[in-house]
């Protein structure tokens, strides 16, 4: 694999379909959408926004936030996600990783973990479990996660860059790839997490500056990143 | 009528691939049915899930022999990951499958250092990088083009199988798309 995959995600920022069809054409190497109906009215909309993302979009993108049945993964992959990403509903069901992979291959399976001074969190990180991060990361993975995605609460939004230690101990304890999130603040830091991991997720920084993806792939790749070849 | 089957077994990402197609113009269908799939101009088998239920459906539906038989009479089908890995004659998946046997070969548990392998990888010597998602691979005289040591493309009679996803490459799987089309 090109070490450097470039992830984006999106989580209540304007229109999915729009910011989707622009971070492709910007370069990401993939997409994560989280969140994207945070509505009562769930299933529905959100099957129909995964729809109108995968007809315009020629990338690979993952699908978050209220997946908790085989059935909800089923929808969401028949609609055109590559695969879907499981938070709390892993850890309260920790059976429903395999089930869906083995439906849909590992490949299709992202376990994604908030984790705050070490210990897993649920619901948006807001409820504290007794978990250690590293022990479920390996538990998600031998119940068959084909990724992890592994967000530092401690990290998120402070912009100073990721977690290393975390995500290198994380990455250490499981054969699967993992994708580092939280407190990219500048290209550097995106190299920094590529030099200890498979992935980082960048999010704020291109929220506010769209139009900068181009450039922060240039900048990563300056840093001595190997990128995908793409061309703006 | 230039009619595309993209052939359904009850777990592939198929509206993907039917929407890549629709950006090249041209119209397709999700169909298991065995006549559609004999007759089509082209026929797609799309890539995911695993490598049993995929076969069990497959067979069920009488899809597999009508996809053997398309590309025995020389008629193009194009496999994409898992697509590809079926049309050997077996897989390690599952505790072991038997596969549709138009490629010599068998497909067996990729044995990289992180499975599955998740990412864009360079296709040589095509020297073009492509989005790859797998945890197996094919092991086949029939390889034509590789990815880090991995079966990337396998070419056997009018069957093209890809290991990696056109229709999640970005403008060069686009492109790779086009000119499988404009072959026939």
């Amino acid at each position: 694999m090109v070490k450097g995959v470039n992830f984006v995600g999106l989580r209540d920022v304007g229109d999915p379909v729009e910011l989707a069809v622009h971070y492709s054409a910007g370069g990401a190497d993939e997409l994560v959408l989280l969140d994207i109906t945070a509505t009562p009215d769930e299933a529905a909309t959100m099957t129909s926004v995964v729809r109108a993302v995968a007809d315009v979009l020629d990338i690979p993108f993952t699908v978050g936030g209220g997946v908790r049945s085989v059935v909800d993964a089923s929808r969401i992959i028949e609609s055109g996600a590559d695969r879907v990403s499981l938070n709390s509903a892993a850890v309260t069901s920790p059976a429903l990783i395999q089930a869906i992979a083995d439906r849909f291959g590992s490949q299709a399976v992202v376990v994604a973990i908030d984790s705050g001074a070490g210990v897993v969190h649920t619901h948006g990180g807001r409820t504290p479990t007794t978990r250690l991060t590293v022990e479920w990361a390996r538990e998600a993975a031998d119940r068959g996660a084909g990724e992890i995605l592994l967000t530092s609460i401690d990290h998120d939004g402070r912009r100073m860059g990721f977690d290393l230690e975390l995500t290198a101990a994380v990455r250490a304890a499981v054969a699967v790839p993992v994708i580092a999130s939280g407190g990219a603040g500048s290209a550097q830091h995106v190299a920094d997490a590529l030099a200890v991991t498979d992935a980082a997720l960048v999010a704020s920084i291109v929220h506010e500056d769209p139009a900068g993806l181009p450039g922060l792939r240039r900048a990563i790749e300056s840093c001595g990143v190997h990128l995908r070849p793409w061309k703006e | 009528m230039n009619e595309i089957v993209i052939v359904d077994y009850g777990a592939g990402n198929t509206r993907s691939v039917q929407a890549t197609l629709a950006r090249l113009g041209h119209a397709s269908v999700v169909s298991a049915d065995p006549t559609a799939i004999a007759t089509a101009w082209y026929v797609v088998l799309p890539g995911v899930g695993s490598a049993r239920s995929a076969m069990d459906h497959l067979s069920e539906t009488g899809a597999a022999e009508a996809i053997a038989g398309r590309v025995r009479s020389g008629k193009p089908v194009l496999g994409i990951c898992l697509g590809l890995q079926l049309a050997l004659e077996s897989s390690e998946e599952d505790g072991g499958v038997e596969g549709l046997g138009i490629v010599p070969g068998r497909v067996v548990r990729l044995s990289d250092e992180r499975v599955p392998r998740l990412g864009w990888s360079i296709v040589e010597p095509w020297g073009e990088a492509y989005y790859f998602a797998h945890s197996y691979g094919a092991i086949t005289d029939d390889a034509v083009a590789t990815a880090e040591g991995v079966t990337a493309v396998v070419s056997r009679g009018s069957f093209l199988g890809v290991q990696f996803h056109p229709e999640k490459s970005g403008p060069a799987g686009l492109v790779f798309l086009d000119q499988c089309l404009s072959l026939v």
